[in-house]
């Protein structure tokens, strides 16, 4: 059984038909990347299966239990969270507060401490800008905050909406390797991204969207490969 | 886009501040001509005017609570909360009819009725019964003339808040009689006794229903500072007021936020009322419409959304209505003008108040 199952959902903003019959899996412990271009409805799909809207039809599972009308504040306490795009962060709490509040589903305060250690370990800067209100970070940092506080809900799934947006090109590597990081140590990971190229190389699997549509689901190798996805993502003549 | 934009504006933005300072500096010669021709002629001496100071910190306490009722909802829902002056009232008439019928139980042991044997118990609840009563009708509020219109324009919940607010009056009106009615205080707190403080040969009384008024007023408030920006839940509050989507996303239940902060705002509500009640007097069922309004005014005075703002606002406006027809030498009828003038100073010089923070875009 996968991890998340999206069965043909279709998600309209007022009349606009956004989501026209989205089917996807993500298995446990995968990272599965929905790459594609302004408006093809990467972001409509995140925040579907996360809950902030609600289809108008099909259906989302996660671990076998029907989600699709959950709202998101219930979603985080069976497992899944979500990095917003834009990052989201709460700019004028501290970076503690920002991360306090990344635990709120966390009813049990003795972990608290320990997953505060660990997402320091995995961005010590963080650690140095503790108590730094969190609107003065830097690009950068505030990504780096955000991916922490989603880790202290302790997800078995994290969605992640363009990680790379806005960030020089050597931190975009360094948010990638992050990202396989969390993975490996036994987080699900379906990421959504503009920068074809670098989702494709950390990825499992991949699925290509075109105006609210999924037209490609392949590997990423597989991905990489086709004439396709290179012409149109990945800048390849 | 921006560069142009300010480009454009640079102009227009220089002269009005030179007209701000021109005007500024005529005003404040003016304030202080009127001053001194009042203090040159002697009509009050420095006990008056103590009196003055004392009793507009004390009003000013009282608007400072409410204040900081508005502050809360427009901190996270971005919208004045018109009504507000109403769950006032309401929780002032809840106080009321609190000390009536403990006035009515005769107590063998003592004598006297509970009111007067028992008073610290029969001020206690007397506070409680007011919050309580108030946060019920705070909640509801949210719940019939708010929560359906989140998604709508920020104009409409304004007018459903200006109609809730005649709503309430109304009701209030139908249900209490339109008579004033007079607290009945226990006996040792009876209005303009209190102590006496020798000042320049004459005798300045400090109320005990101000002390009361005032100590517990700063007392509510430190406990909602602490409450707010010490505590998980006031964390979660403020990051509902931030990002509401972001925050459903930690895992906040973002419409039971909203609606706890109707609640906690209708406790600040009910308390002042019947504070107003204990110290002012006379209640009836118009007594939260003006009070609302000058907490208002103080609100945005201090910088509306920030709670030491309206804490500073509101002492400041009660300190300058109560002082300030004495200053300028003027009827004293006219207190209301002059605080209302600030109202209107301030949303044309300094609409973000005086520690208020500039407004992201998002907000505005």
């Amino acid at each position: 059984m996968a991890m998340l199952e999206v069965k043909d959902i279709h998600t309209y903003y007022g009349n606009i038909h956004a989501l026209k019959g989205i089917s996807l899996t993500v298995e446990e412990n995968e990272i599965v990347t929905l790459i594609g271009g302004n408006g093809a409805g990467k972001t409509t799909t995140l925040r579907t299966i996360s809950g902030l809207i609600h289809p108008r039809s099909g259906e989302v599972f996660f671990e076998g239990e029907k989600i699709t009308e959950t709202p998101a504040h219930e979603l985080v306490y069976k497992g899944i969270t979500m990095v917003p795009e834009g990052r989201g962060i709460f700019a004028r709490l501290t970076v503690f507060e920002n991360l306090d509040m990344g635990a709120y589903s966390q009813p049990d305060r003795s972990n608290f401490n320990d997953d505060l250690e660990r997402v320091f370990q995995l961005f010590p800067r963080l650690k140095e800008r503790r108590s730094q209100v969190a609107g003065t970070l830097s690009g950068g940092e505030q990504q780096m905050l955000a991916t922490a506080r989603a880790l202290m809900a302790r997800p078995r799934l994290m969605l992640m909406d363009e990680p790379s947006m806005g960030l020089a090109p050597i931190l975009v590597e360094s948010v990638f390797e992050t990202i396989v990081e969390i993975n490996k140590s036994g987080t699900t990971i379906l990421l959504v991204e503009q920068n074809a190229m670098v989702a494709l190389s950390v990825a499992d699997r991949g699925y290509v969207l075109q105006t609210g549509e999924i037209v490609l689901r392949d590997t990423a190798e597989n991905l990489r490969q086709n004439e396709m996805v290179q012409k149109a993502y990945l800048g390849i003549e | 886009m921006s560069k142009t934009l300010s480009q454009n504006t640079a102009g227009p933005i220089n002269t009005f501040l030179i007209v701000q300072v021109i005007i500024s500096i005529l005003f404040i010669a003016f304030l202080t001509w009127r001053l001194y021709t009042v203090i040159d002629s002697g009509a009050y001496g420095p006990d008056t005017w103590l009196r003055f100071a004392i009793s507009g910190l004390i009003i000013g306490s009282v608007y400072s609570v409410i204040a900081i009722g508005y502050t809360l909802v427009y901190g996270i829902l971005f919208m004045i909360n018109f009504a507000h002056g109403e769950v006032m009232m309401l929780g002032a008439f809840a106080g009321y009819f609190v000390f009536e019928a403990l006035k009515s139980i005769p107590v063998e042991a003592t004598g006297l009725s509970f009111l007067d044997s028992y008073q610290i118990v029969s001020v206690i609840l007397a506070f409680l019964a007011g919050m309580f009563i108030s946060a019920v009708v705070g909640y509801f509020l949210e719940r019939i003339a708010y929560r359906p219109l989140r998604g709508a324009p920020r104009l409409i919940p304004l007018i459903s808040a200006i109609g809730a607010s005649i709503f309430l009056q109304n009701a209030a009106q139908v249900t209490f009689g339109p008579k004033r009615r007079t607290y009945i205080n226990p006996a040792s707190l009876q209005r303009s006794v209190g102590w006496r403080i020798p000042v320049a040969g004459e005798e300045v009384i400090l109320t005990y229903t101000g002390v009361l008024t005032f100590v517990l007023s700063i007392l509510l408030m430190v406990t909602l500072y602490i409450l707010v920006m010490r505590t998980r839940y006031g964390r979660s509050m403020r990051a509902v007021a931030e990002d509401k989507q972001t925050a459903a996303l930690m895992g906040i239940n973002v419409d039971r936020v909203i609606s706890n902060t109707f609640v906690i705002s209708g406790v600040m509500g009910g308390a002042a009322g019947v504070m107003w009640g204990i110290h002012n007097g006379i209640i009836y069922h118009y007594v939260g419409f003006i009070p609302g309004l000058k907490a208002f005014t103080a609100a945005v005075l201090g910088g509306i959304g920030n709670i030491p703002g309206a804490m500073i606002g509101g002492m400041i406006l009660g300190v300058v209505e109560s002082l300030g027809p004495a200053a300028l030498g003027i009827d004293f009828q006219l207190k209301d003008v002059i605080a209302f003038s600030i109202l209107v100073l301030v949303l044309i010089f300094r609409p973000s108040g005086i520690i208020g923070e500039v407004l992201s875009e998002e907000k505005v």
